[in-house]
């Protein structure tokens, strides 16, 4: 197996991990924004998000793109293969987009209606589609020995896929609600408290009926798992968090309970991925079909030069996005420029 | 209608729709580093007052541009799967940079810009919309090299990917030659030399051509808006300012888009792909003292031919060559099969070039009046700059379809043909749906998105007191 093309499994793994920490409080945040009727909350849900949410979503951008480099073939067969379902996707991520500057610049109340259904919907449906196609990646897709997908998109729709996307719908949700604990105060943040708690419930069993699910429809999934020193470190890291995000919440320490929710999505979804490795998508036709790092990857000369420019850019994007989290830290508070 | 020629429409359509918006946000993120600058600098409430208000065009411009960018990006690996499998391991290192150095850059600091003004010092908030200019300049460019590369592919070898070995040289050239192009279920392009990849023959003329054509796009907007605002008479010395620095920097940027951007663009086209050089300029037959087209119609019924030309003899082939005898390959020189559609290329490429002549026009007299002290008293001539805000964005779009059009009926050129290279597996009414969906979504967009820029404008800066106000507010 070539170091390279494991290093670049293991920074796409950080980057979408980050990516599903980021963006994931920014889609609970649009989803909770649904269940409030006060304009002042609508506002203060959005505008938690406000400054941050385009550089969150960069991520998913760093990411499939470092998907498209290094491992052109997974973006061919798997982008493809989920056709309708992305589309569904950019759609919902399109909504969300706009709705964040064309809601504030109208006071006309059917107006501002729309925008929020386009920020509630275009958070929703990201939160549940992510995780229904991360889903079926984990269940493995119908590939060809040529490795061409041969589904359609209703077998995309089966009930695993369904469960790990109500999984990842509930995390998204209780790391918003978290996220708002942190960023507002009064009602809204004893009302976040406790919904909080409630989906905390909801995500650790769903997590518990998942991964029995997926010993059944992937055992292949499990195989040397223990045997992996790294598989070991996520998994106490699961472990820890989830039993300190109610003590966190009890404690009224906000921040904390942000920090062990976020160690939690990303330990998930670590843990996941240590068991994909080395597959990129498995084939549920034939398991040695299977899109691996080994006969997906890009070029020796590729990765390198995509190596050297992550070490070279990275450092600088982390610095600079902690730098503005910093300036904008703090409770919400609605100004002039607010949306 | 089959997958083919759906993916290819709705790829038009998506990219038409998201190049609406990049060069208006490239522009204006270049405007606005000037005038915070000059508000920073002077501590002119001024101008502070005009960058507050662009700040918000920009916004929202940049927001459908990211929404729509992101169907871009994603499009490659839905219906253009043949296509991303062939060139992913080349395009690889300059989409990771395009990442990594640009749209975190401008994406993050864009917030900072937005909601920061009364967060941060002044300083701090001009340094980040420099760094949101700065972040869109770079992310242009890797686009931009992308781009090229699939005209002027360099920097590459061919890799049989049954054996996994690199084709040698000769073979390359022979298959070229042959004008049938690889087929990426057998074969793949692999990165050999990056910066010869990066920097391909046509990668520095159309980044240079391509950011003017943005930088161009917001001095007409500055210059445009602001015009409207002065002719309403509100927040007028407000407005005045945005007209005199949208004028000066609209003259030289659409000067220098003439000479020596546009003509060396033009040049290396000749050079590298003659076939879409001689369809922009409506060469049939190949002709030594080429002369250059001012007007004409061009017929498609074969043979083609233009109709009613005016045109300057020699012009042409002193302008690509040096020399006004210098012969020019016509397009029967080329095999049927290989020659780009010529009506969309030819009329796309010289309503470009009239657009560009009329912007040295109307900003040479907007330059003379300024400097006559008559300028705010020319009401005709505000006006034309008024309604023509929106015709860089059209030159912009003229000039990418000329571009992408004359590359036809490659998609790399002479290495992949478009029509090995969409999608298979995806039926045509999956991409039916899709289009049609989006098709919608653009639709109303477009409609949303003019209706707040209308309502932006005509609300126009806000007075001092209400910024002042919101000081006291965040004090």
């Amino acid at each position: 197996m070539d170091t390279l093309s494991v290093i670049w499994f293991l920074l796409i793994t950080v980057l979408l991990a980050v990516y599903v920490v980021l963006d994931g409080f920014d889609f609970g945040v649009g989803i909770l924004s649904l269940f409030r009727k006060e304009e002042n909350d609508k506002r203060i849900y959005m505008n938690s998000i406000g400054p941050v949410w385009d550089g969150n979503e960069v991520w998913l951008l760093a990411g499939g793109g470092s998907i498209f480099a290094a491992f052109p073939l997974v973006y061919a067969t798997a982008f493809s293969g989920f056709y309708l379902a992305i589309y569904l996707l950019l759609l919902a991520l399109f909504l969300r987009a706009v709705s964040f500057e064309f809601r504030s610049k109208s006071d006309n109340p059917t107006y501002r209606k729309i925008w929020d259904i386009s920020f509630g919907i275009g958070s929703l449906l990201p939160a549940l589609l992510l995780g229904v196609a991360f889903g079926n990646i984990l269940r493995g897709l119908p590939i060809n020995e040529n490795k061409v997908f041969t589904g359609s998109f209703f077998e995309l729709l089966n009930p695993y896929a369904i469960l790990i996307g109500l999984l990842s719908l509930s995390a998204f949700t209780m790391h918003g609600a978290i996220y708002l604990t942190h960023k507002t105060d009064g009602e809204l943040k004893d009302v976040n408290e406790k919904i909080a708690t409630k989906l905390w419930m909801v995500v650790t069993l769903l997590y518990l009926v998942a991964t029995i699910a997926t010993l059944f429809v992937s055992p292949f999934l499990f195989v040397g798992l223990t045997k992996n020193i790294i598989f070991w470190v996520l998994f106490i890291a699961l472990l820890a968090s989830v039993a300190m995000i109610p003590v966190s919440l009890k404690a009224k320490n906000n921040k904390n309970a942000f920090i062990f929710s976020s160690v939690m999505l990303a330990s998930m979804f670590g843990i996941s991925a240590v068991s994909l490795f080395p597959r990129l998508i498995p084939s549920v036709t034939n398991l040695d079909y299977s899109l691996t790092i080994m006969n997906t990857a890009s070029s020796t000369g590729t990765l390198t030069a995509m190596l050297i420019i992550a070490l070279l850019g990275m450092p600088f994007v982390a610095v600079y996005t902690i730098w503005i989290y910093r300036i904008f830290r703090g409770k919400t508070v609605l100004t002039k420029e607010s949306y | 209608m089959d997958v083919e020629l759906l993916s290819r429409i709705q790829f038009a359509v998506t990219i038409g729709f998201h190049f609406l918006f990049p060069p208006i946000s490239i522009g204006l993120a270049l405007m606005l580093t000037v005038v915070e600058y000059l508000g920073w600098k002077k501590n002119d409430e001024e101008y502070i007052r005009l960058g507050k208000f662009f700040s918000k065009i920009l916004a929202i411009t940049f927001a459908v541009g990211v929404a729509s960018g992101l169907v871009m990006v994603l499009q490659f690996g839905t219906n253009w799967a043949r296509y991303s499998a062939f060139v992913g391991d080349v395009f690889g290192a300059p989409l990771a940079a395009e990442a990594v150095f640009a749209f975190f850059l401008e994406s993050t600091f864009l917030g900072l810009y937005l909601f920061g003004r009364n967060k941060v010092s002044k300083g701090v908030h001009w340094f980040s919309i420099l760094m949101v200019f700065v972040g869109s300049m770079i992310s242009a460019f890797f686009i931009i090299v992308a781009n090229s590369w699939q005209q002027t592919p360099a920097g590459f070898g061919i890799q049989n990917l049954t054996t996994g070995a690199l084709l040698d040289q000769n073979t390359i050239n022979q298959m070229i030659q042959s004008g049938k192009g690889f087929d990426p279920a057998t074969h793949r392009a692999v990165l050999t030399d990056f910066f010869a990849a990066l920097f391909n023959a046509s990668t520095l003329p159309r980044y240079f051509h391509t950011v003017l054509a943005a930088f161009i796009t917001g001095a007409f907007a500055l210059t445009g808006v602001s015009a409207y605002l002065v002719l309403k008479n509100k927040s007028l010395e407000v407005a005045k300012k945005g007209v005199n620095l949208g004028v000066i920097f609209g003259f030289i940027f659409s000067v220098l888009q003439l000479f020596p951007v546009g003509h060396e663009h033009a040049r290396q086209v000749a050079h590298t792909q003659p076939e879409k050089f001689a369809a922009t300029q409506g060469l049939y037959s190949s002709e030594t003292g080429a002369p250059i087209m001012i007007f004409a119609y061009p017929v498609n019924n074969p043979p083609p031919e233009l109709k009613a030309k005016i045109e300057i003899p020699g012009m042409l082939s002193w302008l690509a060559f040096g020399d006004f005898n210098a012969k020019i390959k016509g397009l029967n020189e080329f095999p049927p099969e290989n020659i780009p559609p010529l009506w969309m290329t030819f009329v796309s490429y010289h309503n470009m070039v009239a657009l560009g002549m009329f912007f040295i026009l109307i900003t040479l007299l907007g330059v003379i009046q300024l400097k006559r002290k008559k300028l705010f008293e020319s009401k005709k001539l505000l006006k034309v700059f008024i309604w023509s805000v929106p015709l860089p964005v059209i030159a912009c779009q003229f000039g990418w379809a000329a571009a992408e059009v004359g590359r036809q009926p490659w998609i790399v050129y002479g290495l992949l043909r478009t029509k090995d290279a969409f999608t298979t597996t995806v039926s045509a009414t999956e991409v039916w749906i899709s289009f049609i969906l989006f098709t919608i979504i653009y639709i109303i967009m477009t409609v949303a998105y003019l209706w707040l820029i209308f309502k932006e404008v005509k609300h126009g800066p806000e007075t001092p007191e209400l910024i002042n106000e919101v000081k006291e507010v965040t004090a």
